[in-house]
């Protein structure tokens, strides 16, 4: 009851097909005149939304599904891939089925009424995914949400993470593919089980989807009923099964996957045949990223205050390599770095580099260069993952999570507060700022002065607490999303029985590590309010801290994270998923901080966290290396949803001239994914955010600068210290 | 045992490739332009083996790759000579690239010694006149220059550097006669400039020692150019800026 079949050829045919390229950038073109007017538009579009305060445009009438608004453009003439989610560029939709109250809140920020007849029809007639889990959560689950020990639950708006394989509709067509579902569906028979049931209701949505699919690509005036056949029509065809999904759902991150192979295929194909020149070809990529750069989503405020800068995660892996060693890096995986050049840099499509020490040197090389010149690409160890996942056709979703394609799916949602956990575990079980008591059976402290074991015997059992809890809340949250937020057009490119992982999170790891090495190896004073709840902690003495590469404290960060991800695995799961586990946080990292108390390693209440598995700013005191070594040692088992490690340099601390710092940058990365780490974002500084800086300094707490034998905090430096550092980290090379 | 001030575990300018760079705790100088005046004194500073820089070295040796490796500063790390020899000999034969970063100050057996067996010196001469080095730093070049030909006979990889300060170095006089003494060198694979610049001025403030250069401002882009251009005329090959 699958169709395996099908989706084993999307990796075969690519397998087959692919030529691998192992020469350098220099074959690149710049973008078309079609391109750069299209683009120039689009700047001026982007630009009204930048002034209007962030949103453009909402369309608050319709209620946004797969075919729900008709063929909208930016400048038709100029178009040569079409689609967009409403029937005007950046004009944001509502999808209220994930919770209308969100949504109606979200259209009212921005000076927005939202339709009383869709308010009406979601909150009287039509259940929402929001409404379900709330009329599920225990007591318990409220309290874990409102003490924000749980944060960040996907609970009333899409869950997203979820990858189609949307290679699918133009390799086989629609039409073979509702056939393939349509089988699946008529497959089930027997004694229907409520597992039965289920799976027959959803392929039935996923076959409608794909009905609807076809509907919307014949609104815009293409038929894709049968395969493509040329490259612009399999560029063409992707992205209408991406937008499909990207219509009907507002994940937080919704991934694109691997697609720049596939289509390097047809590009190849057209460029022997004279179709293509490699002018038009980049044309191609260039005008398919434009159009992923205008996707949007409506949030509301709060929501970008978790997540800075309104981001999409529209990510696209590039490069890896093939279970026979083979690499995959083509010239289309340099067409999709060159939109970095030819439209400028951009945060989204979120490009990640699947690194292998396999990969053509030059493409590392060139790599290197784009990240120095743009910050705008992210790398994943692919030896490590390819090994771990035992698949090589798989894309990276979000930022760190694996998925292969096509055939796996996951339950994603939320973080545990860690750091929150170990202050349950100091204060009697309750929450440290309310005082709810949250984890039954927690002693309190008998002395003031911290001791490790004690500590540690009640940090072990809030966590299982926690882990549980976790489990139950996320279970709860799923099977409503199923029910009542279903991806049907995501999951109808998926086999019908793929492997589920649902990925849990944490948060906090070093402030916890720390924290436990400061009540090991110094002595940490707790100081209580009158409600007898920590307030504050005193440290007397050094400790080793997470980030120098020193075992003292790093194992406590690995243990840490083995122990949560056992935890996590004693539970029962919807859906019989296997849980995975991501140290990840991009920029709620800071309201996470802002949720929590002071905490035993020195942090001050309501201060962030460093983000993700990066260690604290302000305690790495060996440079670099020493930093990565040090989160290196976090073992990828415990958290294959991801380990994530933010990398930030200016360009001169990598090395004096371009051509060394492209070398000492490659070396970086090789060496870290060496040592069986999984992720590293490459952060290489640009003039203007050291000025940001300068004028806003609370903005950028850890920005520390380099230059020969010396490093300092840059916000701390006088203004025309500053300003030398400005003038002496971009002094360019003559 | 030395004496080591602190590691850097992403050196970028300390040689080539990416390094670990080992501050030794000491120096003989005193350079008005100092920028690490807490590495001066030999008191203080953690006591380190050979064995914890080693391991220091394992840790980071996949992240060397063919070019990077150790580089030993300061502080001037011939102050530790004779503890810093078997270290770098220790390095050596566990096949890590080992760089000296000196200021060439001190010549003794243990330097010699050093300069033989050393992967790739970093040579710092600060003023090619005598009397403005003795202002400048406290002490003569003549040990400087010595231990460059000594280092030139041995015929191993050298890199000459410069740090330009307005006013004290960068006259064309003194370019000149910086760029002649070493031009007819075979062992010079690079020629470096290091700007002066006044990041090290709040240590001197943590420290609460006045600051030697106070009121004197890093040379402008002009003058770095114009020394770069003196340099590479005599040793026709691209001098770089750090």
């Amino acid at each position: 009851m699958s169709t395996n079949l099908i989706s084993t050829d999307v990796r075969g045919f690519v397998f087959e097909n692919l030529k691998p390229y192992d020469g350098d950038n220099s074959f690149l073109s710049g973008p078309s005149d079609k391109t750069q007017k299209l683009w120039k538009e689009c700047q001026n579009l982007l630009q009204q939304e930048q002034q209007k305060g962030g949103v453009l445009d909402i369309d608050v009438d319709t209620a946004s599904q797969i075919d729900s608004f008709p063929a909208g453009f930016i400048n038709k003439d100029l178009e040569v891939i079409v689609g967009l989610q409403t029937d005007q560029p950046l004009k944001r939709a509502v999808k209220p089925a994930g919770g209308i109250r969100l949504v109606e809140k979200a259209c009212q920020e921005n000076g927005y009424t939202l339709n009383p007849e869709i308010s009406k029809i979601f909150s009287k007639y039509r259940k929402t995914h929001n409404e379900g889990v709330f009329d599920a959560y225990t007591p318990l689950m409220r309290k874990l949400r409102t003490t924000h020990v749980l944060t960040g639950l996907p609970d009333a708006y899409a869950r997203g993470r979820i990858i189609g394989d949307y290679r699918r509709v133009a390799l086989y067509g629609i039409d073979a593919l509702i056939q393939a579902k349509t089988a699946d569906k008529n497959s089930i028979t027997g004694v229907m089980s409520d597992e039965k049931i289920r799976l027959a209701e959803e392929l039935s949505e996923q076959i409608k989807a794909l009905s609807l699919i076809k509907k919307m690509a014949a609104d815009y005036g293409v038929d894709i009923s049968l395969p493509a056949t040329n490259a612009k029509e399999a560029v063409q065809w992707t992205y209408f099964a991406y937008l499909a999904a990207l219509k009907e759902h507002d994940g937080a991150a919704m991934s694109l996957g691997n697609v720049s192979g596939f289509f390097d295929i047809y590009i190849e194909k057209d460029l022997e045949a004279g179709l293509l020149s490699e002018q038009t070809a980049q044309e191609l990529i260039d005008q398919f990223v434009i159009k992923l750069r205008l996707i949007r989503h409506l949030r509301p405020n709060e929501y970008n205050q978790l997540f800075a800068g309104d981001p999409t995660w529209l990510t696209e892996s590039l490069g890896g390599v093939w279970a026979n060693g083979q690499h995959k890096v083509t010239k289309t995986s340099y067409r999709f770095l060159q939109t970095l050049y030819n439209l400028g840099a951009s945060p989204e499509p979120n490009l990640t580099v699947l690194w292998s020490e396999k990969l053509p040197e030059s493409f590392k090389e060139f790599c290197s260069k784009v990240s120095i010149d743009t910050s705008s690409i992210q790398y994943e160890n692919d030896d490590l993952m390819r090994d771990v996942g035992c698949y090589d056709d798989y894309g990276i979703s979000c930022c760190v999570s694996r998925m292969n394609i096509g055939k796996q799916m996951q339950f994603f949602g939320a973080r545990c507060n860690l750091a929150k956990a170990l202050l349950l575990a100091i204060n009697g079980g309750k929450d440290e700022i309310k005082g709810l008591p949250i984890v039954d059976g927690i002693e309190p402290l008998k002395s003031d002065v911290l001791d490790y074991d004690q500590i540690k015997q009640r940090l072990d059992l809030t966590i299982t607490f926690l882990a549980e809890n976790y489990v139950n809340t996320m279970n709860v949250i799923h099977y409503m999303h199923d029910k009542y937020y279903y991806e049907r057009a995501q999951m109808a490119l998926i086999d019908t029985d793929p492997y589920r992982v649902m990925a849990f999170g944490i948060a906090g790891l070093s402030v916890v590590a720390d924290s436990l090495s400061a009540i090991k190896y110094a002595k940490v004073k707790v100081i209580r309010g009158e409600n007898g709840l920590s307030q504050d902690f005193e440290i007397e003495g050094d400790y080793p801290q997470y980030g120098n590469d020193d075992d003292k404290v790093d194992l406590l960060a690995k243990e840490l994270v083995k122990q949560f991800s056992q935890e996590l695995k004693k539970h029962h799961i919807y859906k019989d998923a296997e849980p995975t586990l991501s140290i990840l946080t991009i920029t709620s990292n800071v309201v996470y901080g802002k949720n929590t108390g002071a905490t035993p390693d020195g942090r001050k209440a309501f201060e962030p966290f460093a983000p993700g598995a990066n260690p604290m700013h302000g305690r790495e005191h060996s440079g670099a290396i020493a930093s990565l070594n040090s989160v290196s040692k976090i073992d990828y088992t415990d958290a294959r949803d991801g380990v994530s490690n933010t990398f930030t340099v200016t360009p001169r601390t990598l090395g004096a001239s371009s051509q060394e710092q492209v070398e000492n940058l490659s070396s970086l990365i090789e060496g870290y994914f060496a040592k069986k780490a999984q992720h590293l974002n490459v952060n290489v500084l640009k003039k203007e955010m050291l000025q940001e800086a300068m004028d806003h300094p609370e903005l950028y707490p850890q920005l520390t600068i380099r230059v020969s034998g010396y490093a300092v905090n840059f916000v701390k430096l006088t203004r025309p210290q500053q300003e030398e550092v400005l003038a002496r980290t971009f002094f360019e090379q003559m | 045992m030395l004496k080591v001030h602190s590691f850097e575990t992403f050196g970028t300018h300390e040689g080539p490739g990416i390094r670990l760079v080992v501050f030794l705790q000491g120096c003989l100088f005193r350079c008005k332009y100092c920028h690490n005046p807490d590495t001066q004194d030999l008191e203080g500073g953690l006591e380190v083996t050979t064995e914890q820089i080693l391991s220091k070295a394992q840790a980071e040796k996949v992240f060397f790759k063919k070019k990077g490796g150790v580089t030993f500063s300061g502080g001037e790390p011939t102050f530790q000579a004779r503890e810093l020899l078997p270290t770098i000999q220790a390095l050596q034969q566990a096949n890590f690239n080992v760089a000296l970063d000196t200021n060439g100050g001190i010549y003794n057996q243990w330097v010699e010694q050093i300069y033989k067996i050393v992967d790739l010196v970093l040579l710092d001469i600060k003023h090619i006149d005598n009397d403005q080095h003795v202002q400048l730093t406290g002490h003569t070049n003549i040990n400087t220059l010595k231990l460059a030909k000594f280092r030139e006979d041995v015929g191993k990889p050298m890199w000459l550097r410069l740090v330009l300060v307005p006013g004290i170095n960068d006259q064309q006089e003194y370019l000149h006669r910086w760029g002649k003494a070493f031009q007819d060198y075979k062992n010079v694979e690079r020629v470096e400039i290091l700007p002066y610049h006044e990041l090290g001025k709040y240590k001197y403030q943590q420290l609460n020692l006045p600051y030697p250069l106070e009121g004197l401002k890093p040379p402008t882009m002009a003058s770095i150019k114009q020394a770069q251009k003196v340099l590479e005329s005599y040793f026709g090959k691209k001098v770089y800026i750090r």
